[in-house]
């Protein structure tokens, strides 16, 4: 029987074929859209790193002016000034821990007719790269001995190792930043989370970086920093009183295993913060955060505003075109009245009428997520397009989506069915014979 | 009026249809209104001025890498090549380019004191060839002299005791007459004191989405600071030609340090732009598609409703009724179908404009632009209807003796 249905909508659907087409059309281009903003919003609000993402923890401790509070008060900075990244690091409370900022500095290559290169970095903690789960080809990151032996080592991403070396095992070997020799300890494979969580400071769908190095090179000025800079307080004159100011530019991690640990370590900060404002620091009330890395994300808006309301706009889109599709399938179903009551009379059930028609209205709904799902990945090519490198990687259709814009049109379509298709069985075969 | 009622009484008996296109046009319209309302919004945003000369200026950045290096000495052989050079109208070194997303801000003080009000404002550091380089209009005041301009070392926290300031910001700090800044000192670093020697017109901030954008301060530093720009102005039509020959240049007058990201400024507002534009293009789509959506609904609904309604046509044809009268009624049942998915809509409208105000801080919509939203889904929905009812009033009189 479902074969037969499904010939005969068939039949149905070529006899009417502008009508069968505006309705696949409306349709494809609801689910086009929709697809397109959903996809974009789900990549965006994507777990980076699902497997802990419970367990880390991004620190703030409001530290700012009790004149002019930051962001009006209603949240403390969004980053650490040096001090109390030092102290708690120090502290050593949690079960890891990573103190970290945004870096840039020249590597000149051994070859001396290969130009030189600038790097975008990461000063950082050893924690770092097991925190996050870094994968590594080669070697690993350094360990919190050379950390507190300040040692100039490097662990380079797998760009940066094809670009000096060629792409081969280069552990052990040298590289030459800011006029300084440094031991390579890693290199880390493809690693790019989006978000890029671990620091969304400067951008959060930016790329990771080109190399990582320990965090103390920046305060013994063997790296410059990089990276936003938020000061309240005059600072004194030079590099050694900017880094004893008020001024936030390091980012704080914790690892922290179990609620109770969180618990804590939320403790922990309460007694620091109490004992700071002892040396007139921390004016304001205590408002210290851990927050996890959704709860950290979600609270800086890392999904951009525009991305929301558009996708709010295509649902409506979508909504539109489903209207424009109940409204069609409508006029259609009551103009088979006269075949419907035909058959009626001849003893077909409101069953029967009822399967036949959804299976109509289905394989419309099946066509048109088809379409949906060109024009999503049309879209999608678009918006990459058009909004150029902060989208890259943010505009891609996996098979989870293909598959959500195809159920998305069956099941959109069936709904919009529904009715027309109610409506059909309800035709009285009586008057419909009689004006034959 | 006589056929209202009759057209009233006929949709009465097909509401659901007639509804559903009712509220089709409502969502239409709510979506197109507020739509367009956004990329109005948006393309106010990306008309401002930044100040500049954008046709004719570009900037590049200067890294120096090499240890024991004399950057200042290096900074006048660097400045005096390129300004003798033939073509070029006049160069600096800045910290940050206007709209290119990042730079420094500090916050200027009427007293000095910690629990003072301080207004943000970015800053640009140059020498007194800023104006003629950029491009910039002084219209009160004068310009730094070449005794002004101080050397600023990396981590130093005192200032240069004169500034020039954009006309916006002097209108913040002087409500009353921004004229009076000219000779007023106000206080950088909570106390630094720091005179308004000239105001500019215009020149804006690195950040296109800051509300103080059009804040901006001038201040007379030469950095000695390892990284940097460069900014040139040229003669009107010589920038692309000069740009890799200053390029060249440079990068082989000495080779402990990279020349690299040679960018117009015009390129920085593409850039810098480049969400607003690829959001306005893409709800320009969205409008388009969905009042074709809509437009072609209407046109199918139209078309089944006359085919199903042959035979009354025809007879009402016979009757005496003339093609104008049949073309008439369809353009009438569209137009009632058409007020009721107007009114609804204009309400949408609103409604999701509230939404949108409260969830995104967007403003609230003009009454022109609803007006515009009204008078366009009639003409759609007219437009739409037209075919179909020509369709119909064709329709022969001879129809309605054929099948009784």
């Amino acid at each position: 029987m479902f074969n037969y249905y499904l010939r005969l909508a068939w039949i149905s659907i070529l006899r009417h074929w502008g009508l069968s087409l505006l309705m696949v059309c409306a349709i494809g281009l609801g689910i086009g859209a929709a697809m397109t903003t959903i996809t974009v919003n789900y990549l965006m609000s994507a777990n980076p790193i699902p497997e802990k993402s419970e367990q880390l923890y991004y620190v703030q401790l409001d530290s700012w002016d009790i004149n002019n509070p930051f962001n009006d008060g209603l949240s403390p900075p969004d980053q650490m000034t040096f001090t109390d990244s030092t102290n708690l690091m120090r502290a050593q409370k949690a079960f890891r821990q990573n103190v970290q900022a945004q870096a840039f500095g020249v590597i000149e290559p051994e070859n001396p007719d290969m130009l030189p290169l600038i790097v975008n970095g990461r000063a950082n903690s050893a924690d770092f790269f097991t925190m996050f789960n870094v994968p590594f080809i080669y070697g690993s990151g350094w360990s919190r001995a050379s950390d507190d032996s300040k040692e100039f080592v490097v662990v380079l991403s797998k760009e940066t190792n094809e670009k000096l070396f060629g792409g081969e095992d280069s552990v052990g070997k040298s590289i030459k930043l800011e006029g300084n020799m440094f031991r390579v300890v890693g290199v880390i494979d493809n690693w790019q989370p989006k978000p890029r969580f671990y620091d969304i400071t400067t951008g959060a769908f930016n790329d990771s970086e080109d190399i990582f190095v320990p965090f103390h090179l920046i305060v013994d000025e063997k790296i410059s920093r990089s990276g936003n800079t938020n000061c309240w307080k005059p600072t004194g004159d030079g590099f050694q009183a900017f880094l004893a100011s008020e001024c936030i530019w390091t980012q704080f991690w914790v690892e922290l295993k179990t609620e109770q640990d969180k618990e804590d370590y939320l403790q922990f900060l309460n007694a620091y913060v109490q004992e700071q404002k002892q040396f007139g620091r921390f004016q304001r009330p205590i408002d210290n955060r851990l927050s996890n890395v959704m709860q950290w994300l979600e609270s800086q808006e890392v999904v951009a505003d525009d991305a929301q309301m558009m996708m709010a706009m295509s649902f409506m889109f979508l909504i539109v075109c489903l209207l424009n599709t109940v409204g069609l399938l409508l006029a259609k179903f009551l103009g088979k009245a006269p075949e419907i009551g035909l058959r009626q009379a001849l003893g077909a059930s409101k069953r029967t009428l009822f399967s036949q028609y959804i299976i109509e209205s289905a394989c419309i709904g099946i066509l048109g997520g088809i379409l949906g799902l060109v024009l999503a990945y049309l879209g999608l090519q678009g918006i990459e397009i058009l909004y150029g490198d902060s989208m890259k990687d943010l505009a891609t259709l996996d098979s989870k989506m293909a598959t959500l814009a195809v159920l998305l049109a069956l099941f959109s379509t069936i709904l919009a069915g529904l009715y027309p298709t109610w409506r059909a069985c309800n035709i009285q075969p009586a008057q419909q014979l009689k004006s034959q | 009026m006589l056929e209202t009622g009759l057209i009233l009484r006929a949709l009465a008996r097909n509401k659901i249809g007639a509804m559903l296109i009712a509220l089709q046009i409502a969502l239409t319209m709510a979506i197109m209104v507020n739509a367009i309302f956004m990329i109005q919004d948006r393309q106010q945003q990306m008309k401002r001025a930044s100040g500049l000369d954008e046709a004719n200026t570009f900037y590049l950045t200067n890294t120096i890498f090499g240890q024991d290096y004399n950057i200042i000495s290096h900074l006048q052989t660097d400045l005096n090549m390129i300004r003798n050079t033939p073509g070029v109208v006049d160069a600096i070194q800045i910290n940050a380019v206007p709209l290119s997303g990042s730079g420094w801000s500090m916050a200027l003080q009427h007293q000095p004191g910690e629990d003072q009000d301080a207004v943000g404002s970015a800053i640009y550091m140059v020498d007194e060839h800023a104006l003629n380089s950029l491009g910039l209009e002084l219209i009160a005041g004068t310009n730094f002299s070449q005794a002004d301009v101080e050397i600023r070392k990396d981590g130093q926290s005192t200032w240069p005791a004169k500034t020039i300031i954009t006309k916006a910001f002097a209108e913040n700090l002087y409500p009353d007459d921004w004229q009076s800044a000219i000779g007023k000192t106000v206080y950088i670093s909570q106390n630094q004191p720091l005179q308004i020697i000239g105001v500019i017109k215009a020149m804006q901030a690195p950040w296109n989405g800051w509300n103080g954008v059009e804040r901006s301060m001038l201040v007379p530093f030469h950095r000695e600071a390892k990284g940097g720009y460069y900014f040139i102005r040229t003669e009107p039509g010589q920038r692309d030609a000069l740009m890799p020959i200053i390029e060249k240049a440079l990068a082989e007058s000495d080779k402990e340090r990279i020349i690299r990201r040679v960018t117009t400024v015009e390129e920085t507002r593409k850039r810098s732009y480049q969400q607003q534009n690829a959001t306005n293009k893409i709800l320009m789509t969205v409008v388009i598609t969905l009042t074709l959506i809509t437009g072609f609904g209407i046109v199918g609904l139209a078309i089944f409703s006359i085919n199903r309604r042959t035979k009354q046509i025809g007879t009402r044809r016979a009757l005496g009724a003339t093609k104008g009268q049949i073309m008439r009624y369809f353009m009438m049942e569209n137009f009632l179908i058409s007020c009721v998915g107007i009114l609804i809509g204009s309400v949408g409208a609103v409604a999701l404009n509230m939404w949108l105000v409260n969830s995104f801080n967007l403003s609230p919509i003009s009454f022109e632009l609803v007006a515009f939203g009204v008078v366009a889904l009639f003409i759609v929905g007219q437009l739409a209807v037209l075919y179909p009812a020509r369709k119909a009033a064709l329709i022969p009189p001879a129809t309605a003796t054929r099948t009784i």
